[in-house]
């Protein structure tokens, strides 16, 4: 039995490290040749990784939402000859591909991969690549055998070494710290210190899942060090360009690190991911140790301003909501409303055996009221186009449905999802609905065509214990309802004052579509639902 | 420049179009046998598919399943890091399958990069096709072994040279005949592949002016797959891609890209219109890449589930399996040994394309010029120098 490595491939084109997102298979699976191993994501794309052996999963060699490098290992397979020869040529052709390993399939020792970074030179690595040798890995690896998880050489800087005259570089060359050539800026106490504890964390936890190939261990082999210690020595003044990879550098501009500033531990001083991480980490234990949020006035002025860039759904806000407010004129109407029938019906939802295990809130009485409100006044579940016909005629399009939007706070920022064809639903089926958006809103996991086609939205700013307020129209439609909080308040009833449960309704409307009879008569009618439920049985 | 061969004027190329296409800007499209298995019928057309012998429509079938199979093969070896990438064709079979087999071994075709199956129907041994992908070299195969050029990466730049191509053997045609050979001496025609994306260069109109200017033997073979990448078609052009023959003044034919007998039937008719001295086609496929640009593209990013599948609803094999049955042409023995076909292939891939070998680079100076030639044996004689002087052993290192 031979167990074999599959080595992480370069699935798009140059691409160096992906994320293992999910395992398929588990230690003991039997997997054929082209079965899906697991899923990863790059830069670029979600894919699946096929199995290139056939055998018995011998270890994941790396967890479910780690990031490597191309080339680092992630699973082994054990063949079994005995089973793999018997069931070759009866099961369709995987299988019978399966035995590459009497075929042309290199004796399985472990290949060096043919990257320009090896990967964990500690582990498993054939002894000869302890020294020098690791610079010129052909002469450790098998003959003229496949290459092993090959995608484009990206980064093949491996080259044999001239005969004598260059040899006293080639060999002895050393290179004078790891760290020189890198730190353009000379660096700081402080960051040196941070450089110390780079070196001891990243020493310590990967271990077990050889993540990144670029551990100290392999920044210390003098990898490649002919070219890049002499030259990288004499242009070290005039370019202070720090070499990372394309991702390391995106992931550094996220965090808004200057990768100058980062101590390096790759080859070639390169700075690698986790270097990073681990400056974001020593970064954050300064800020937390930082006092307040207010920053004293003898700090220059312009550091006590922070900037942050306007862009994705902060910037897809701004935009609608200007579109919105200086298109269509609004008009805001206010109603308080005795909604104590309402919360006596959510109880009694909410205790029904039919309603068991699902969340029933007085936003489920308020959207269905709505919905009803909406088809006795038609005109608020509208949109006004422009340039409808094309010569510059507008036009008002009533819809005869209902996809009702619902405003929601989302780790992305404000979105209004909706739900489609709300009209035909059931109360039951709608509190589905309305629970399934908020959830899939919660997690950020709301989908572009989930917010497209809105008719009428729905605001519940009682939820933040607010009363009421002006929300302004989701662009495309001409109505919107906020609703407010709901609490106990005195009421007068028949004379008497008692205590009920209010709540005040508000709603916008866009007055070229919308006008004040109409807005008010749509907002009777809600308040009239949340007042008698009973009424929805009409 | 010695005599110039001017184009005849005249306008029977419109004609031709008029004939076929129509008099309004046509949305027309060409389709034989629809999504539903059932053969319909067309004014022309129909007469070409009725010349098909079953043992040829089974042939189609076979095909087109190999070249999915091997489509799928292929990128399940690129996800195993054996490929650097690969450039998937499903959904496009019957625009490859069926104008590959409407050629004939004396006409000269020019793919794109995507032209596997049309590979296959002349004969190109596919696991050579993987050398190009496996980053070993930059063709692989011999161009001239089966009138099959090498897979162009520069966009449209081919149809350039599917033209000048075709002026070429204008010009052997003439001279066959000046030293006295018979009327269809050297009669052949070009066929060049591009996309809709394609469609879209500088090139492809320069080729057609050029063609029609000419009246060359080349059939313009656009596979419309929707998808310049990620750009839709739709944006790519205001009018159905066959209509832009007409200004340059010959036929457009809009087919069903998806239906193996309608394009194997266009095909004929441009091939014979071609090779008969009557100048240019444009055949526009109208076809869909089920899958991805290439590996390293992520269709999910630009277009919708929903739209990916009404196209898998009309599916090129699908339909023809579906006719094949109804009249009785193939059964399930047939279907079976179709698969295991397909599977002996897969696994005949994955072994050739994991001991494929870096050519020796000497070789790259075999193929410079024709003959010997000096600077080439100094160059080389230099680089036998240079090599020299490295330690180790070169074979390893070409691996």
């Amino acid at each position: 039995m031979t167990v074999k490595k599959f080595n992480l491939p370069d699935v798009g084109e140059g691409l160096t490290e992906a994320e293992i997102v999910s395992w398929k298979v588990k230690p003991g699976d039997t997997v054929g040749i082209n079965d899906v191993l697991c899923e990863i994501e790059t830069a670029k794309s979600l894919v699946e990784l096929p199995s290139p052996f056939a055998g018995t999963v011998a270890e994941l060699l790396v967890e479910e939402g780690l990031t490597v490098e191309v080339g680092t290992p992630i699973i082994s397979v054990a063949d079994q000859p005995g089973e793999v020869g018997a069931s070759a040529p009866t099961p369709p052709a995987p299988a019978k591909a399966a035995p590459p390993a009497e075929g042309g399939a290199a004796p399985d020792q472990n290949l060096p991969p043919m990257y320009g970074v090896l990967s964990d030179g500690g582990a498993q690595a054939p002894s000869a690549e302890a020294s020098g040798a690791a610079s010129s890995a052909p002469e450790a690896g098998a003959p003229a055998g496949p290459l092993v998880g090959s995608g484009p050489k990206a980064d093949a800087v491996k080259r044999r070494p001239r005969k004598a005259s260059a040899s006293g570089a080639s060999t002895a060359a050393t290179r004078p710290t790891p760290d020189a050539p890198v730190v353009r800026s000379a660096p700081s106490a402080p960051v040196q210190q941070a450089a110390n504890q780079t070196a001891a964390t990243t020493a310590q936890p990967p271990a077990a899942f050889q993540v990144q190939a670029s551990q100290p261990a392999a920044a210390a082999a003098p990898n490649g060090a002919p070219g890049v210690a002499g030259i990288g020595g004499a242009i070290s003044g005039i370019v202070s360009r720090v070499l990372a990879k394309p991702p390391v550098r995106k992931f550094a501009r996220d965090l808004g690190i200057d990768l100058a500033d980062v101590v390096a531990t790759g080859a070639h001083g390169e700075v690698t991911r986790e270097d990073l991480v681990s400056y974001q980490a020593q970064r954050e234990a300064e800020v937390d140790r930082a006092d307040t949020f207010w920053t004293p006035a003898r700090k220059p002025q312009d550091q006590r301003i922070e900037r942050i860039p306007v862009k994705g759904v902060r910037k897809a806000t701004a935009k609608a909501m200007v579109d919105s407010a200086f298109t269509a004129p609004h008009v805001s109407i206010f109603v308080d409303v005795d909604a104590s029938r309402t919360m006596e019906f959510v109880k009694r939802l909410k205790a029904s055996r039919d309603f068991e295990g699902i969340k029933v809130s007085p936003l489920l009485i308020l959207a269905k009221a709505v919905i009803w409100a909406a088809a006795r006044n038609p005109s608020v579940n509208a949109s006004w186009v422009e340039n409808a016909d094309g010569k510059g005629g507008a036009e008002i399009q009533v819809k005869h449905f209902m996809n009702l939007g619902i405003a929601a706070a989302t780790p992305r920022g404000l979105m209004v999802p909706n739900i489609k064809e709300a009209q035909d639903l059931s109360l039951k089926e709608l509190a589905l609905a309305l629970n399934e958006l908020a959830t899939r809103a919660r997690a950020g996991k709301t989908q572009p065509a989930e917010m497209q086609g809105g008719t009428l939205t729905i605001t519940n700013i009682g939820a933040l214990g607010i009363d009421t307020g002006t929300p302004i129209i989701n662009p495309g439609e001409v109505a919107i309802v906020a609703f407010g909080t709901i609490k106990q308040k005195p009421w007068v009833l028949d004379g008497e004052v008692i205590p009920r449960w209010i709540t005040t309704l508000g709603g916008s409307f866009d007055h070229r579509v919308v006008d004040g009879d109409l807005s008010a008569r749509f907002m009777a009618d809600v308040a009239a639902i949340l007042e008698e439920p009973a009424l929805l049985l009409d | 420049m010695g005599s110039t061969q001017l184009p005849a004027p005249g306008l029977e190329g419109m004609q031709a179009d008029r004939q076929i296409v129509g008099d309004e800007p046509s949305t027309e499209m060409v389709q034989l046998l629809g999504p539903d298995g059932k053969l319909g019928a067309d004014p022309v057309f129909s007469d070409y598919a009725k010349r098909l012998e079953p043992e040829q429509l089974r042939g189609f079938y076979a095909d087109m399943a190999k070249i999915r199979r091997f489509d799928q093969e292929a990128t399940a070896l690129q996800r195993q890091g054996e490929l650097a990438l690969w450039v998937p064709l499903t959904g496009q079979e019957a625009a490859q399958i069926g104008s590959g087999r409407a050629t004939q071994p004396q006409d000269y075709i020019f793919p794109t990069y995507r032209e596997h199956g049309v590979a296959l129907t002349r004969n190109v041994d596919l696991a050579e096709l993987l050398r190009q992908f496996r980053g070993i070299t930059n063709g692989g195969w011999d161009p001239n072994e089966n009138n099959f050029h090498l897979y162009t990466l520069v966009l449209a730049a081919q149809t350039l040279h599917a033209v000048g191509y075709a002026m070429g053997i204008q010009r052997d045609q003439k001279a066959a005949q000046d030293q006295g050979g018979s009327k269809d001496a050297g009669k052949a025609a070009v066929v060049a592949y591009f996309g809709d994306g394609a469609s879209s260069e500088g090139d492809v109109h320069e080729s057609m002016v050029f063609a029609s200017s000419y009246k060359a033997p080349v059939v313009f073979f656009c596979q419309n797959n929707h998808y310049a990448i990620s750009v839709p078609s739709s944006v790519q052009t205001r009018v159905p891609l066959a209509n832009r023959a007409k200004g340059y003044g010959f036929p457009g034919i809009r087919v069903d890209g998806n239906d193996v007998i309608a394009v194997h039937a266009v095909t004929e008719w441009a091939l014979e219109h071609a090779r008969e001295g009557n100048g240019p086609v444009l055949i526009e496929a109208y076809t869909y890449r089920v899958g991805a640009h290439t590996t390293a593209d992520d269709p999910t990013k630009y277009r919708l589930k929903e739209e990916e599948t009404s196209w898998r609803d009309k599916d090129p094999l699908e339909r023809l399996e579906t006719y094949l049955r109804a009249e009785g042409l193939a059964d399930d023995d047939f279907f079976a040994k179709v698969k295991a076909d397909g599977d002996e292939l897969a696994s005949y891939i994955r072994r050739t394309t994991l001991e494929l070998k870096a050519p020796e680079i000497r070789a790259s100076f075999e193929n410079v010029y024709a003959e010997a030639h000096p600077l080439v044996a100094e160059e080389l004689a230099w680089f036998e120098e240079y090599s020299a002087g490295f330690e180790g052993d070169e074979e390893e290192e070409a691996n």
